[in-house]
């Protein structure tokens, strides 16, 4: 017996078929729910509750202020460090690399655990009793520490790729070291920067386990508002996660992260 | 001019060391005190390997060290089959279903994991699965699968196509022919994808907790829990993280140098 007709192609169908059952209809399920109340009518409350409610909307400002001091942050330490990595011209510059990568390897709950008894150790010595309550600092601390390789990794493999020649060219035609980083560097360097940002931004304003941890539970960010409707009402849950979802949608839409089909943490870990 | 570029790479060095120092400084803190006798950081009573011991006879701890490995192979395998398949599938598409196919994928890897997590388990209740081993599988796969599919990708494109057509000619069946010409020429990715997954599942602690059955624990949500409650009665559980996280980070640097040391030996052989 021969089996009429077998396509290469009919081997998409099921992961097509697992992406419309776990991705497309999960996804219709949170609109569904965000718009509709608890007797499943349609309707737009949660969306006037959320956006009218002062208490909601202050945490979420917090949220997106955490969020954007992280990535500054990382962004200031992790420029540097795939700068200095990407022109050195040590024969094992991988092995450095890789010791920024390896504590991503460990469990991450493990690694901000780690975090906190350094912190605890700390804010015992004398006159650094400030740092047992500053739950706030320690939060940034914390989201700065697990996220930074996620910052460092695309920003160095777009500045490997930047063509050595064009630093001589800049140079031999007059321009200063100042000049030549921000006129060629900076430029070339910036899908990695995008890459990175989005994949920092985004875990810093969700990453609840990091801010519950560090922060004593006193810092909620927008993820830990989904956890506690979670348990409580759905409709709002998914009303918050929709807005992420937008977010999200409109960020990577924006930096043309659809486009491309290389994805920096696959590609690199 | 070579003096400031001498004081140039110094302080560029200083400044590497000093990011390492306060990256690796918690975990070494952590592994000093790993071999301490008393459950308080910060005074070194005497050598002892009590952590160790109370790791390895605590039940609990060891069954949600079963839990978390076990679930992670098991996904990234069931992962790396379906991601496989499908993107050799994909792969072969016309142009616009390929497009559409690796829209939708790529879906679980920009998006929060908050989002993925609660989307998965408002539906599966919503259905009437509930929470079950089944269900914290789909959610470990639905984070997994996309990123296999991303890590076999660029292995097709690299293929050469004229293998497979030669393999028809000379009589080998479709069904045949992939397995024989097509997936030795893309097992790198296949593997690598794979270890990716396995990576994502032992890290992962939202979807679990959105979609685990009632009782499952994994390190990551046994460690949360017991941090967070953190009263007398877990003193002795979270000191035996330190064993815990000591052992990992062993593991890893051990596994990294072996396998740098392999990867270079073979540099070396092809030279």
């Amino acid at each position: 017996m021969k089996i009429p007709h077998f396509s290469r192609k009919t081997l998409c169908i099921p992961y097509a078929v697992f992406l419309i059952f776990f991705v497309i209809i999960p996804m219709l399920v949170i609109v569904f729910y965000a718009f509709t109340d608890k007797n499943m009518h349609i309707s737009l409350g949660n969306f006037i509750r959320f956006f009218s409610d002062p208490t909601k909307l202050s945490t979420i400002v917090y949220s997106l202020v955490i969020a954007l001091i992280t990535t500054v942050i990382c962004l200031l330490i992790a420029y540097p460090v795939a700068y200095i990595l990407a022109r050195s011209k040590m024969k094992r510059k991988f092995v450095i690399l890789l010791l920024f990568v390896l504590p991503m390897w460990i469990n991450f709950v493990l690694r901000v655990n780690a975090l906190r008894e350094l912190f605890n150790l700390l804010s015992s010595l004398q006159g650094m009793d400030w740092l047992a309550s500053s739950n706030y600092f320690k939060t940034v601390f914390g989201m700065v520490y697990d996220f930074l390789p996620f910052m460092i990794l695309p920003i160095y493999t777009t500045m490997l790729k930047i063509d050595p020649s064009l630093y001589e060219a800049s140079r031999d035609l007059g321009a200063g070291a100042a000049t030549t980083f921000l006129r060629i560097t900076v430029p070339l360097s910036m899908p990695g920067i995008m890459s990175g940002v989005t994949m920092v931004f985004l875990p810093s304003m969700t990453n609840y386990v990091v801010s519950d941890m560090l922060g004593n539970a006193k810092v909620t960010i927008i993820g830990k508002f989904i956890y506690e409707y979670f348990g409580t009402d759905w409709h709002m849950g998914s009303m918050v996660a929709l807005v992420l979802l937008v977010v999200v949608f409109v960020s990577t839409w924006l930096t043309g992260g659809f486009s491309s089909e290389e994805n920096v943490r696959g590609a690199n870990l | 001019m070579s003096k400031k570029k001498v004081l140039y790479g110094c302080l560029q060095g200083v400044f590497i060391g000093l990011v390492l120092l306060i990256l690796y400084a918690p975990i070494l803190l952590l592994a000093v005190y790993s071999f301490d006798g008393t459950n308080m950081i910060g005074r070194f009573e005497g050598f002892s390997f009590s952590h160790y011991a109370a790791l390895f006879s605590n039940p609990k701890v060891l069954r949600m060290i079963g839990n978390t490995f076990v679930l992670a192979f098991l996904a990234a395998a069931l992962s790396t089959v379906l991601g496989t398949v499908g993107a050799i599938g994909m792969f072969y598409c016309k142009k616009r279903m390929k497009a559409i196919i690796h829209g939708v994928s790529q879906i679980p890897v920009i998006n929060a994991e908050i989002v993925t997590a609660l989307a998965l388990a408002i539906t599966f209740v919503a259905v009437g699965l509930g929470k079950s081993y089944f269900t914290l599988i789909i959610g470990h796969m639905v984070i997994c699968t996309p990123f296999v599919v991303l890590s076999v990708m660029p292995k097709l494109k690299q293929m050469d196509n004229s293998l497979y057509e030669a393999a028809l000619d000379l009589g080998a069946s479709p069904a045949k022919a992939l397995w024989k010409v097509v997936l030795p020429q893309i097992i790198p990715g296949v593997l690598s994808g794979f270890m990716l997954a396995v990576t994502l599942s032992l890290d992962d602690y939202i979807v679990t907790v959105y979609t685990r059955p009632s009782g499952f624990e994994t390190i990551s949500t046994y460690v949360f829990n017991a941090t967070m409650k953190g009263n007398a009665h877990t003193a002795e559980t979270l000191a035996s993280f330190w064993a815990l996280t000591t052992i990992i980070f062993v593991i890893i640097v051990l596994f990294v140098v072996i396998s740098n040391l392999a990867s270079i030996r073979k540099k070396e052989v092809r030279k």
